[in-house]
């Protein structure tokens, strides 16, 4: 298999289904730039780097997620509206496993 | 009032690889950038980071990139407001443009080169009603003179380098330091961490983690703040005279957004079948902060886009000058400073 179905709610709470790639080393933040759920600059602003927390989101289906780096763990506990299921989608690597996970993107750092 | 040819705002390598091509030409470069070194993202906020990417380089750490990048551009001597970010701009009758920063420092030149990247870096403010109110009241994102925290009672928020090594230095100086942050774990340093660890120890600095301040309160100045355990939910009134919550820098488009440039995907739109132009002639986009069809932000688009940016540049200021592009295996670089390197001549001998 090589697409699984990710569904994402955007920042204005409308929630899409879409397709992910597991074979093209994508991760969450870009699966969401690429369907363009978020405006280009508000998102995945470091590049995937887990240096900033534009592409932070909730994670509401109870799929195992790899653990969080470091890195990860630092930025997350100086990014606002944290909370206990929050991730960065650059850290979250599309595999067969997340078939069906079911995300929702964290408000825009103003 | 500082004059050049081209007034680069922005100095991360596509900022600073223009330079180089200007001086090819024998234009002029003065930059200007928010941030208080040269280099953009790649020293702010990645200098450790290897890149694959650059032709010609199979690694190359971020700062290093910097490094080559300043060493590259120095025979052509460009001037630098550091520290400082463009904020105004005005057209003059001769079509030239006076460009102001929030510190007033004036630039005037015929050409504007953009290359902002994702804007300038302005520190992240924690979501706290009534924030705005206590701003120079008491609450400061960064520390620009140490010595009005003598003897005062501080509060610091944040979990890497820059909360504990303010923590540090302001531990003598300060009445009394406090640290907070959401977590027990700090990101920096090691030295700093022990530090923070030993100044603890003696009592120097009161560091509450778990936890977040969760509210400001004072009447026109702040005076106290509520700040809330994590773990527990337990929450602290701690009186204070000053709140400097640190946590790191976040680019924003910023004042550049009103200069009349026509903007799409929080980018500026260039021509680039051309000259990477904006709808204003005379000013240019470069690099990470423009956009047009088939847009990829990396660095190498970047050293392509400054180097046809100079070109048309060129032509702006000598409408009059036939010239064409020379090699630098060809023609050598000639610095402003004097200095010429080039290609060794062959030898010219017949061997008996």
């Amino acid at each position: 298999m090589s697409d699984i179905k990710i569904k994402i709610t955007d920042r204005e709470g409308v929630q899409h289904e879409v397709d992910a790639p597991t074979d093209m080393n994508m991760n969450l933040m870009e699966v969401v730039r690429s369907y363009e759920l978020a405006p280009e600059g508000t998102i995945g602003i470091c590049g995937g780097m887990a240096m900033c927390a534009s592409c932070q989101c909730y994670v509401k289906s109870d799929h195992q997620l790899p653990e969080k780096s470091d890195d990860e763990e630092a930025m997350l506990s100086e990014a606002f509206n944290v909370e206990d299921n929050s991730r960065l989608g650059c850290q979250i690597h599309m595999t067969d496993d997340l078939d069906g996970l079911e995300v929702e993107l964290a408000p825009e750092e103003l | 009032m500082i004059k050049t040819d081209i007034l680069i705002i922005g100095a991360g390598p596509t900022g600073l690889f223009a330079v180089f091509e200007a001086g090819l030409l024998q234009l002029k470069c003065h930059l200007i950038d928010a941030l208080p070194q040269p280099g953009g993202q790649c020293s702010e906020i990645y200098p450790k980071k290897p890149i694959y990417d650059i032709p010609g380089f199979p690694e190359v750490l971020a700062g290093e990139l910097v490094d080559n990048l300043m060493e590259q551009i120095k025979p052509f001597q460009p001037g630098f407001t550091l520290g400082e970010r463009a904020e105004k701009i005005e057209k003059l009758e001769d079509g030239s443009f006076v460009v102001t920063t929030n510190k007033g420092t004036q630039h005037h030149a015929p050409i504007i080169a953009i290359a902002g990247g994702l804007g300038s870096f302005e520190p992240r403010k924690p979501l706290l009603d009534n924030l705005s109110k206590y701003e120079d009241n008491g609450v400061s994102y960064m520390i620009k003179e140490p010595e009005v925290y003598r003897n005062k009672k501080i509060l610091i928020a944040g979990g890497g380098d820059s909360a504990l090594d303010w923590s540090i230095f302001l531990a003598d100086l300060a009445s009394e330091v406090t640290l907070v942050h959401r977590r027990n774990e700090f990101r920096g340093a090691l030295d700093s961490v022990e530090k923070v660890q030993q100044l603890k120890n003696q009592g120097k600095i009161n560091l509450i983690t778990p936890s977040e301040v969760v509210g400001l309160h004072g009447d026109g100045k702040l005076e106290k703040v509520t700040i809330k355990k994590t773990d527990t939910s337990e929450e602290i009134e701690l009186e204070i005279d000053n709140f400097i919550p640190l946590f790191g820098l976040s680019p924003k488009l910023g004042p550049i957004a009103d200069w009349g440039l026509e903007i799409e995907k929080n980018a500026i739109k260039v021509d680039n079948t051309l000259d990477y132009q904006t709808n204003i002639p005379g000013i240019y986009a470069i690099g990470d902060v423009n956009t047009y069809p088939g847009k990829l932000k990396l660095i190498l688009c970047g050293f392509h886009e400054a180097t046809l940016m100079c070109q048309s540049a060129y032509q702006r200021i000598h409408p009059d000058k036939k010239y064409v592009m020379k090699y630098t295996t060809v023609g050598g670089v000639t610095g402003f400073d004097g200095s010429k390197k080039e290609a060794p001549k062959a030898v010219v001998k017949s061997i008996e």
